[in-house]
């Protein structure tokens, strides 16, 4: 990486005075290009919530550097998190998460932690929804789950996206619950865990409501239960007479099981709190803008979003979480 | 007709001034971006999606956004073909098949013969695609959904199956260069299981090996390697310069209307179902290789090399953004992007998108229309100019060549280690080359391995796993036999041609 | 100095190659079995297909090594001359020397003035072109490069002390 030159500190000086009569001399703002790292692949879920933020602040002016999207997602999202772990002290990095935060380290054995970065806020929660064919004669998440027994263990496959990951995870923990068996297939992407479910080549998948709706709308698929403890707040007709919130949590479907994934944002361990409040006030203001929460409900996103401690304490609450799932799993890595 | 109607209507949104504009200037980068090794189409809509944000909250604004952005897509396949040709340097992943005799043209002086075959047959196989969708898009939709993973590896068996036998030299160097493609395919994390697979604990291994990295190094530098050998030139210089050559190239191009066919139907099965435009290239080559008159002398330069994958490769990028619109499942990494784009826009892919916004849906197909004329104009006129770039002397382009793989190679991921491995490759195509190792067996497993392991394996899994899913149903024990027979065709050839009481002359 | 003189024989080649052949299918079938390579119940496992393939490495490279044992005459054809080692190097190092300029951990130029004293280099040694077009040449493609990547598509390539007296880092 770059030295620091005497020459680059003093002009960062100069623009520092010059930018200071604008605006307050204690506030920290980003002197360069911002990169905005996206632990996964292009198209996916957190790449487009990572371009519609990059988009937001070009259009209303949020920030007065670039910022620039950049995929990171080899290893299952450990390129990525290497990359900003290894730029300590580096307030141009920030990196937006998926649950692979947690589970990438514990399956791979790839050797980081949530604590080498500094948390910044969380933007959202992304809800899971258990789908199956429209021809599927279930109606309720009850009603499936007894077919999957009465099937016999591991007759019925279930899809989602990776493995070891989000969507395996909630197929175990469902599993544990109700005693049924799956058979589970991993695929590289949500969009095409979905189109595979509506070929009947599984059949049910835990897609998040983005990654189904429009399926569920043309009357190829059907939700059963949302794996959160409160129902989805969006009330808006979405597929024909039944909205979001006509979905019944699982918990209410007679299946207790839940699960939400962090889309939050961090940046490289070792940064000041004048830098993170940068961001969190920068991220605030994109949460208020119309088309962020046009696509908050569009997508259906469990609209929590902490910051400062109440964030930190969240995440470790859910790398316990996830620790004690890996571990009932048997996903974790042998050492 | 239906189709017809609502197509004139597409026309009607799309032949704006403003539009038009933009599809210039979107295929204009796009060819700027193929050109460019490393840097994609995928890239080039990435950076400039967040520009189209604003444009598309204007009224009929989405589909003015789309046109830029599907336009940088046909440019950049249109402009992947032209270092293939000329520096044997693949633009993109899927010209990687058109090296094979595009650049034994430019060899032979014929630079601006390739161009234009290359260029006129991209714009047939994309043209091919546009009407398919425009007709029939609700059967291809169906169609799609029958893929499942067992499916998808007959797919792709077929692909190996179409290209294997291909090579000279010793079989054993064949095996051994195939399977260090597929090794390394295989590095990196595993998608069945979740775990590293040689990676050895170094982080840069992680994200695996990058099919264009291989490639760059392979082909490109290998290919300059080899030629300073024999002094500071590049052979070729002579080719003729002006448009002319357009018109003598059109001339002979209907002599291989049979190929062209044939490749458009693999290029549109491969982008619908989505297997992806570089499997229809390598595919479409393979075919017409076994299966042309002059299949003997393919590799050496000749027309109906370039020909079929480029008319494949055209035809599959345009028919892969069919499953993007009507199902939201990207056919290649830049319907990715754009699949991204319409959700930001605030248009919901799916199955409904062609009855809740015909007018964007419509006007996108009728720009496919228009962007394809628009980018085959622009190239074509610019095929002089393009073959003149192989008359500036070689102290000078071969360095700018070296940059541009160097900056093609950082770009991938951004990361310096993957510069080293091109260099790494480009000695390794060197000595490969002067050994008689064959490279297309390498890449062509290195772009596959991972798929075909993946959609083999999910096959597997569950109870009722076993070999037999793959004749488990009329459509997969179909492309699984035809994989099978072209597979061992060398074999039942030589034993027909001895049953007959011939001398075979063997595959 | 006798520029036709062989610096290795063609048999030599192989043998190095096919060598590293049996050394890189080794590797990959011993990572492998560390994975697990067997069929298990719910199909092959993680190391099952890569281990075959680095069997079938090993097992075609072993025959190359024989077969180039066996060559005869015709591997004592030169599998590189002299001259063209030299030529080869010629171009190859500057390369070299190029990617280790535009990152390092010492003092690293960027990508862009790397390649503007590489070019630059390539057309004075084996060009022998006059400055007076060497500088055109190399500034340009490098600043034609800056403006493409960092201006226009923003897309951070590796940058020097340059770019950074500039202000842009």
């Amino acid at each position: 990486m770059n030295r620091r030159t005497t020459a680059k500190t003093l002009l960062a000086a100069v623009v520092a005075t010059a930018f200071s009569a604008l605006t307050p001399a204690f506030a920290w703002e980003p002197t360069k290009t911002v990169e905005f790292i996206v632990p996964a692949g292009t198209g996916g879920g957190a790449d487009q919530m990572a371009r519609l933020t990059q988009s937001i602040i070009a259009k209303h002016n949020l920030m007065k550097q670039n910022m620039v999207v950049v995929n990171k997602g080899g290893g299952a999202g450990a390129e990525g998190f290497l990359d900003v772990k290894g730029a300590k002290g580096d307030p141009h990095k920030i990196i937006i998460t998926l649950s692979n935060l947690f589970t990438t380290p514990m399956a791979t054995g790839v050797p980081f932690n949530w604590k080498d970065l500094t948390p910044v806020r969380m933007l959202a929660l992304d809800q899971f929804v258990l789908w199956v064919n429209k021809d599927n004669p279930a109606t309720t998440a009850k009603d499936y789950v007894e077919a999957v027994k009465k099937a016999g263990p591991g007759k019925m496959k279930m899809g989602g996206t990776g493995s070891k990951q989000e969507d395996q995870i909630i197929t175990v923990a469902l599993e544990k619950q109700s005693g049924a068996k799956f058979t589970y297939i991993p695929y590289k992407g949500g969009g095409e865990v979905a189109t595979q479910l509506v070929g009947k080549h599984v059949d049910s998948s835990v897609n998040n409501p983005i990654e189904a709706v429009a399926q569920w709308r043309a009357g190829n698929l059907k939700p059963l239960c949302v794996f959160d403890n409160e129902r989805m707040p969006y009330k808006g007709k979405v597929a024909g007479q039944y909205s979001w919130n006509d979905i019944p949590t699982c918990k209410e479907a007679g299946v207790d099981t839940d699960y939400v994934m962090l889309r939050g944002i961090f940046m490289a361990g070792g940064v000041t709190p004048d830098q993170v409040k940068y961001y969190v006030d920068l991220f605030e203001k994109v949460r208020q803008t119309p088309e962020w929460k046009e696509f908050m409900e569009r997508g259906a996103f469990n609209q929590t979003a902490l910051t400062g401690k109440e964030y930190a304490d969240w995440v470790a609450k859910a790398e316990k979480l996830h620790e004690g799932l890996m571990k009932e799993a048997g996903f974790m890595a042998k050492k | 007709m239906q189709e017809i109607q609502s197509l004139m209507g597409g026309f009607a949104v799309a032949m704006t001034w403003f539009n038009l504009a933009l599809m210039l200037a979107g295929v204009t980068l796009g060819v700027l971006i193929g050109v460019l090794p490393g840097l994609g189409g995928a890239n080039g809509v990435a950076i400039l999606l967040p520009l189209t944000f604003t444009m598309s909250q204007q009224p009929g604004g989405a589909t003015s956004a789309i046109i830029l952005l599907s336009c940088i897509y046909w440019g950049a396949l249109f402009g992947g073909a032209i270092t293939s040709i000329l520096f044997n340097i693949p633009g993109e992943p899927w010209s990687v098949a058109t090296t094979f005799d595009g650049y034994p043209l430019a060899q032979k002086g014929q630079a601006g013969a390739a161009l234009t075959s290359a260029f006129t047959s991209s714009f047939i196989g994309a043209l091919v695609a546009v009407i398919l969708i425009t007709f029939i898009s609700p059967i291809i939709a169906r169609f799609a959904l029958r893929f499942g993973p067992p499916e998808f590896f007959s797919v792709y068996l077929l692909t190996f199956s179409a290209f294997v036998g291909m090579s000279k030299g010793t079989p054993f160097k064949t095996i051994a260069a195939m399977m260090a493609g597929f090794a390394l395919a295989a590095v990196g994390i595993d998608t069945v299981t979740g775990q590293l697979r040689l990676t050895f604990g170094f982080t840069e291994l992680l994200k695996g090996f990058d099919f264009l990295i291989a490639v760059i190094g392979l082909f490109g530098i290998g290919e300059i390697l080899l030629t300073i050998e024999e002094g500071l030139e590049f052979r070729g210089t002579k080719a003729k310069l002006n448009l002319r050559v357009v018109l003598d190239t059109w001339k002979e191009l209907p002599k291989y209307w049979k190929t062209s066919i044939r490749s458009s139907a693999v290029g549109c099965m491969m982008g619908i179902v989505p297997g992806g435009a570089t499997p229809a290239s390598f595919m479409a080559y393979g075919l017409a290789k076994k299966m042309s008159r002059d299949g003997e002398e393919f590799g050496t330069g000749k027309i109906e090399g370039v020909v079929a994958p480029e008319t494949a490769a055209h035809a599959a990028g345009t028919s892969a953004l069919l499953p993007m619109l009507t199902l939201g499942v990207p056919g290649s990494p830049t319907a990715a992007v754009l699949l991204g784009g319409l959700l930001i826009w605030g248009l919901q892919p799916g199955p409904l998108l062609f009855v809740e916004k015909p007018d964007f849906v419509w006007g996108l197909i009728a720009s496919m229309y228009l962007g394809n004329i628009v980018g085959l104009i622009v190239v074509l006129t610019c095929v002089p100019l393009f073959a003149s770039i192989l008359r500036i002397p070689f102290a000078i382009i071969a360095p700018v060549i070296l940059v541009i793989c160097a900056i093609g190679a950082y770009t991938v991921h951004n990361s310096i280690f993957d510069v080293w491995l091109m260099i790494v490759f480009g000695i390794l195509g060197y000595v490969f080359k002067k050994l008689d190792y064959p490279m297309a067996p390498l890449v062509l497993a290195l772009v596959l391995g991972d798929r075909a392991e993946d959609a083999f394996r999910q096959s597997m899994l569950g109870p009722e796993g076993s070999l037999t899913v793959f004749f488990a149903n009329p459509l997969v024990g179909t492309i699984t036999g035809a994989a099978l027979f072209l597979l061992f065709w060398p074999l039942i050839s030589r034993a027909l041609a001895i049953v007959r009481g011939r001398n075979g002359r063997g595959g | 100095m006798d520029e036709k003189k062989p610096v290795a024989s063609m048999r030599a080649a192989e043998l190095v190659m096919a060598g590293l052949f049996v050394a890189f299918g080794a590797l990959v079938m011993w990572d492998s079995r560390r994975l697990g390579a067997s069929w298990a119940e719910d199909g092959p496992q993680a190391g099952y297909f890569p281990f075959y393939i680095g069997l079938f490495i090993v097992v075609s490279a072993v025959v190359i090594i024989f077969r180039a044992l066996n060559l005869g005459e015709k591997g004592r054809v030169a599998f590189v001359e002299r001259g063209q080692l030299k030529m080869v190097l010629l171009v190859m190092a500057p390369t070299v020397v190029y990617a280790a300029l535009i990152s390092n951990p010492w003092f690293s130029l960027g990508i862009y003035l790397s390649s503007a004293i590489f070019i630059s280099f390539f057309m004075w040694h084996l060009g022998k072109y006059r400055w007076t077009r060497i500088a055109p040449v190399s500034l340009g493609v490098a600043v034609f490069f800056f403006v493409m990547f960092e201006v226009w598509f923003k897309l951070p390539l590796p940058k020097g002390p340059i770019e950074a007296a500039l202000g842009f880092n």
